[in-house]
């Protein structure tokens, strides 16, 4: 019982690093139809810029490390309304092009952070309580898994509350379902993108830090890598659906987890499969909107 | 100027200047051509001539990568798999298996056919975004299970080593680098050729008429989903022969083969060469390979170690100024390299004639 407890906390707690990431792909995806490939880049920025600011404030107490959390937000959407800015938006209707930039940026940033940074893991400590463990139910649970369960549900609570109640939002709704009509009403569509990018890039940004507590180390390979399960999550989900995202989040991560204990570490194969699977029964994913 | 134009586009000058090319490609290991910041050494040296015979393997890969997505227009991720497969199914028929090179060639060749053409029937269910998911997600399988290393057949993380046991003595050690260098140079000509005959052919036709507009192909009868499954077949079995001759040449197969990594470099050199175009592929691939090479050395150079940092660290990364250049032919040389000359052409015959912009199809837009 204890174990299926720790599976199931410890995979929700990768399930919130997955939302992180799948939230602002599946919003820029929904708006833009751009799939975008540098978003690991803003994570793992977030992640090394997290901790810097760790590093300069001392590392643990809890002040330091919300700060961290905020300016690796902040980072994280200062480069992706850059990326929007100077490189998206030249190559407007031209889908195939955004992504190639997008994979040509991903390519080029993390070469820059490994010039930077260094191609080792840098090892990162936060406030005891983060390193330490809880019991629930006889199951020992890390105890950043609560943080990022917590992080993703405010993030989650956050981009709602920004899409119903704001006026932005309200463009960014009209404009998932139908782009067109929303320029044809007069109204400039192209600042919703770059607020989306800078959402999408906020959430990554405090997915990165996050994800160095998770890991307990930073290096420049780690947004990649979480992209891979990310991309597979925003289509499970439904290219553009928010909901489906953080379903499909919590759906793989907790399925990879027990595949990984009770079947032998195929956690990786088994969402492979859980994908050709969605696909080919639904193609448009659990909560997608067009097949 | 207008007549050499004519003289050089007719299909039998094109393919005579292309055979001449070979022919110079093949005498190459007797001459002595030094060019000093692009080759290492003279060109009858092995370091030379494994660098080119490399960098010709690198453009038929890419080449078979233009098929599916330049031709077929399928934006597929996970092309390297094919590739992992020939040099890992070839290393692990020689190794374990115990077979003769040629028993252990037809094994690894059947097993791409097999494996691509499971990987396709599957994928090609769906379209678009989710159809690049589809294949980068087998291929990120195929990753993992190389790294994962069942039963000591992979090597894991360290990589798999050819077993020279069964290889000819003519593939085997540094100075047999020309015989490899051939054997490279004959697979660049025969993928090119196989990748020219299959375009020129209906399937080829049927193929390119689905990427402009699959509706219309479907309106006249066709369906388009077997010409689009055997040119995805045929891609990727042909990387599977490019991925064979690589074990051959670098002696050595590593898990980065199958990453996604690997696929996006070659998406890089397909664009970078020219999308749509055959001879781009093949540019894009020896120049993206001298070029990382090159840049590799030069980023280990005094030049750039004596730099201040703001200019040193982006400097010597090679991927930082190979993306770097790949986002700006995006953005400003959509043709690529292979697209230039047309350009020149293009804006020579109209030269104060302002290019139309590109109309927004509104229909199209809310379908």
């Amino acid at each position: 019982m204890s174990t299926v407890i720790l599976l199931l906390i410890t995979g929700l707690g990768l399930g919130a690093l997955y939302f992180l990431i799948a939230s602002g792909l599946s919003l820029i995806y929904g708006l833009m139809g751009v799939l975008n490939f540098a978003h690991g880049s803003f994570l793992t920025l977030g992640a090394y810029i997290g901790w810097e600011v760790a590093r300069v404030l001392g590392a643990d107490n809890w002040a330091v490390f919300i700060a961290s959390v905020l300016v690796g937000a902040a980072v994280g959407a200062a480069f992706a309304a850059a990326t929007e800015f100077f490189l998206i938006r030249k190559l407007y209707e031209r889908h195939i092009e955004q992504v190639l930039v997008t994979v040509g940026l991903a390519l080029a940033s993390v070469a820059l952070f490994d010039g930077i940074w260094g191609t080792d893991p840098i090892y990162v400590t936060g406030p005891s309580w983060l390193g330490g463990t809880t019991e629930i139910l006889g199951a020992s649970i890390p105890n950043n898994r609560f943080i990022l369960i917590l992080a993703s549900v405010l993030v989650l609570l956050g981009i709602v509350a920004f899409l119903k109640y704001t006026r932005y939002g309200l463009i960014i709704r009209a404009g998932v379902e139908n782009r067109s009509m929303v320029t044809a009403l007069g109204i400039d569509v192209r600042r919703a993108f770059t607020v989306v990018f800078a959402i999408g890039g906020a959430a990554a940004g405090v997915g990165g830090v996050l994800a160095s507590s998770y890991y307990g180390y930073v290096s420049s390979g780690i947004g990649g890598s979480l992209l891979i399960f990310a991309f597979i999550v925003t289509v499970i989900g439904g290219l553009g659906s928010l909901s489906g995202a953080a379903i499909a989040a919590a759906l793989v991560a907790v399925l990879q987890q027990f595949a990984n204990f009770y079947l032998g570490g195929t956690g990786d194969f088994v969402v492979v499969l859980l994908l050709a699977v969605v696909l080919l029964v639904r193609p448009s994913g659990l909560l997608g909107s067009k097949a | 100027m207008n007549g050499v134009k004519v003289f050089l586009s007719r299909p039998l000058v094109k393919w005579a200047l292309a055979g001449v090319l070979v022919a110079f490609l093949a005498i190459l290991p007797m001459l002595a051509i030094d060019i000093p910041g692009v080759f290492p050494g003279p060109t009858y040296t092995p370091g030379t001539l494994q660098l080119i015979a490399f960098s010709m393997l690198i453009a038929s890969l890419a080449l078979s990568y233009h098929l599916i997505f330049g031709v077929a227009g399928l934006l597929s991720f996970g092309h390297a798999l094919y590739f992992a497969i020939g040099a890992y199914g070839l290393g692990i028929a020689l190794r374990h298996f115990g077979l003769e090179l040629l028993p252990a060639i037809i094994l690894t060749f059947v097993i791409g056919l097999v494996i691509a053409a499971a990987v396709g029937a599957l994928s090609l269910r769906v379209t678009g975004i989710s159809f690049a998911m589809v294949t980068l997600a087998f291929a990120q399988a195929g990753s993992v299970l190389i790294r994962k290393n069942p039963g000591q057949l992979t090597g894991g993380d360290e990589g798999l080593a050819l077993d020279t046991t069964h290889v000819p003595d003519m593939f085997v050690g540094v100075l047999q680098t020309k015989n490899l260098y051939w054997l490279c140079l004959a697979i660049l000509v025969i993928v090119f050729l196989v990748s020219s005959w299959f375009e020129q052919s209906r399937a080829g036709h049927v193929v390119a008429a689905t990427r402009e507009n699959e509706l219309r192909v479907r309106v006249i009868g066709i369906r388009p989903y077997f010409v689009k499954l055997l040119t995805f077949v045929i891609g990727g079995v042909l990387a599977t022969i490019v991925g064979m001759a690589y074990l051959l040449l670098q002696s050595s197969a590593t898990q980065k083969l199958a990453s996604a990594d690997f696929t996006l470099t070659l998406l890089v050199i397909v664009v970078l060469g020219g999308v749509g175009y055959r001879w781009g592929a093949v540019i894009g691939g020896v120049v993206y390979t001298l070029l990382d090479q090159r840049l590799t050395a030069f980023a280990s150079s005094d030049a750039v170690s004596g730099l201040p940092d703001f200019l040193r660290i982006p400097l010597s990364q090679p991927l930082f100024i190979l993306g770097t250049l790949f986002i700006l032919v995006v953005l400003f040389l959509p043709g690529g390299l292979a697209g230039i000359p047309g350009r020149i052409a293009g804006t020579r015959s109209r030269t104060n004639e302002p290019r139309p912009a590109p109309e927004k199809n509104v229909l199209e837009e809310l379908e």
